[in-house]
């Protein structure tokens, strides 16, 4: 499971960088979207994967009897998940308003701001 | 219940936002909302920063979680002067723009975010943990890209492509510093990071974390490599928004350089010699860039660039002089580059124009402004006696201790080079002759503005270089205060006791 976790990571990220250096603002988006889930999901790796091991002490003890699953990364990987949502929604209505005020979906057009 | 005066800075902005979002449509009740809003907060600010030149740490447990389970804030000198001047600066900022936003972008929530932003931007001061920290920057950048397309100009536009990508990139790639040091280490909190990367022996994948750490940093503080979205859409937005940008936004970068670099990864040969590298970069890089440039907001953002070269050179020494000298610039950035891109607004405002070439004859028409602009120019190159000689002199004074020429060159360099840009500023926009002054008079607004508003405009401008003009005067007391943070930031320890063994920890 987690050689498999650490592949599609490697994979998210490897996409994600290449899509953004692409020169259409979608693929921008969609690579910058897909960086984000890799983030997610490495941070989820990173806090160890363990099965039905729930954080609760069992009622007829007083201390956990066993390695127990973290519950930190779920809260972060909540956390960040919410808040990439908020920005990439931001950005998509960005990209669109841009496509309609500048009529291209190529970056390198953009470059009025440059400019000296 | 005194630990509570750390909260106040985040909250007091969020109050007044909330507030404001009541009156959403009502521009004019927003405005001296915003005022009133600002000064609370800069209220709040000063007794933090009054309380923690002390010399104590303050800490707050949130939710009286002991310390390396719970969020804690923090406040030590350093966050406790950052807090102050972020909200001297915002409170400027919101003086200026009561009159300098239109009514278009108040009715879409301009008052309201500004607010939001000053709380990303204490909160990320005060933050003592390392997903905590991550947030704040989120909340700021979340704000900054709305200020910087409220308007939805084309250029705003453009810029503002550049702006969210590379600042979405840079958060992820601080998101995955975050997620290797956790993994690794199983905790957040910076106090408790500390010690355990001090104790840990995977130092192979602690510098993972420090570069990416590093180069997410960096594109948010716009140092050499990483600095093209900047003078790309900083000067879009309107001036209001491109000072509060300019003061802070690239600074709260430079802080989160100097907690991590100071806090979690110490005395890396490596990674201090790719900050002097960086640093000198960015000095002499930013400031030739500054040279061609024709729009002042242009030449503004890449002296932006040159200057942060500076207070990374002082990370990249780190002996407790370069460190005073780091927090002094610092501090005096902060006030100078805000001050810098506000009195670009109001020459926009005398001229209608940002552009060299249409500008001119300011000092024949208003010689007392031009006294100030001018102390305020002067005090960005770091002529003696202003606020910004007293930093240089502690970084130069810092390098020859050590010998290192790279940084003594590239500090000169970079400070005549600076010279030279506002010189070009100064001959082109006061001593030259108006070159077009008939057909450009039709855009000029300042004629037809109420006496009440002209003051409103000029109070922040005076008000941030009589505080320039303090700090440079009166150097021995910032230097004090400079020495005390420099106490604290090059021994950690103080810093992890003040978090770890909070008497709050304790059942």
């Amino acid at each position: 499971m987690e050689i498999l976790l650490a592949i599609t990571i490697g994979l998210l990220y490897a996409a994600g960088i290449f899509l953004i250096l692409r020169r259409s603002m979608v693929r921008l988006i969609i690579g910058l979207i897909l960086l984000g889930n890799g983030a997610n999901l490495l941070i989820f790796l990173l806090g160890r994967i363990s099965k039905g091991k729930p954080p609760i002490i069992p009622e007829d003890s007083k201390v956990f009897l066993d390695a127990y699953a973290d519950p930190i990364p779920q809260a972060l990987i909540l956390t960040a998940i919410v808040i990439s949502f908020g920005l990439q929604a931001y950005a998509i209505i960005l990209v669109k308003r841009a496509y309609r005020v500048v009529k291209t979906d190529d970056i390198e057009e953009m470059i009025t701001t440059d400019e000296i | 219940m005194i630990a509570h005066v750390v909260i106040w800075p985040i909250l007091l902005p969020l109050v007044s936002a909330i507030v404001l979002m009541f009156f959403w449509n009502q521009s004019k009740v927003q405005r001296y909302i915003t005022v009133a809003g600002h000064g609370i907060s800069l209220l709040a600010s000063f007794w933090l920063a009054l309380r923690t030149y002390s010399g104590d740490i303050i800490t707050l447990n949130s939710g009286s979680w002991p310390a390396p389970y719970g969020i804690v804030f923090v406040a030590d000198a350093l966050s406790g002067t950052l807090v102050l001047l972020a909200s001297l600066a915002a409170f400027c900022v919101s003086l200026f723009s009561v009159v300098s936003i239109g009514t278009g972008r108040a009715s879409f929530g301009f008052f309201p975010i500004l607010q939001f932003l000053l709380m990303g931007l204490n909160g990320s001061f005060l933050a003592g943990d390392i997903f905590n920290l991550y947030v704040w920057f989120e909340v700021i950048i979340i704000s900054s890209f709305v200020l910087i397309t409220l308007g939805s100009e084309r250029a705003q536009l453009e810029g503002a492509i550049k702006y969210v990508t590379m600042n979405l990139l840079a958060s992820i790639i601080f998101l995955t510093g975050i997620a290797i040091l956790y993994g690794l280490l199983g905790s957040l909190n910076l106090a408790d990071l500390s010690v355990k990367i001090a104790q840990s022996d995977d130092k192979g994948l602690i510098n993972t974390a420090a570069i990416l750490l590093l180069v997410g940093f960096g594109i948010k503080s716009a140092i050499f490599p990483m600095y093209f979205w900047l003078p790309a859409s900083y000067h879009t937005p309107p001036a209001a928004v491109s000072a509060i940008f300019g003061g802070l936004l690239t600074k709260v970068g430079v802080y989160a350089l100097i907690r991590v670099f100071s806090l979690l990864f110490i005395d890396d040969p490596f990674i201090r010699s790719t900050f002097i590298v960086l640093a000198v970069s960015s000095m002499i890089i930013g400031a030739m860039g500054a040279l061609v440039q024709q729009n002042i907001r242009k030449i503004f953002s890449f002296l932006i660039i040159s200057h942060i070269g500076f207070m990374i050179a002082g990370l990249g020494m780190f002996s407790t002089l370069a460190v005073i000298g780091m927090v002094f610039y610092l501090f005096h950035d902060i006030i100078v580059k805000t001050n810098a891109f506000m009195i670009s607004g109001l020459i926009f405002k005398l001229r209608g124009s940002f552009r060299l070439e249409n500008l001119g004859g300011l000092y024949n028409r208003y010689p007392y402004l031009s006294i100030m602009f001018a102390l305020a120019m002067f005090s960005l190159v770091g002529t003696p006696p202003l606020s910004g000689f007293w930093p240089k002199l502690f970084l130069l004074k810092a390098s020859f201790n050590e010998l290192n020429w790279w940084i003594i060159g590239g500090i000169i360099a970079a400070s005549f080079l600076t010279l030279i840009a506002v010189i070009k500023i100064w001959l082109s926009v006061f001593w030259r002759k108006h070159p077009n002054y008939v057909e450009a008079k039709k855009r000029i607004v300042w004629y037809d503005l109420p006496k009440i508003q002209k003051f409103t405009i000029l109070l922040p401008i005076a008000i941030l270089t009589v505080v320039s003009l303090y700090i440079g005067l009166n150097a021995a007391k910032i230097v004090e205060i400079c020495q005390l943070i420099a106490e604290q930031i090059t021994q950690p320890s103080l810093y992890i006791d003040a978090v770890l063994s909070n008497p709050e920890n304790q059942p």
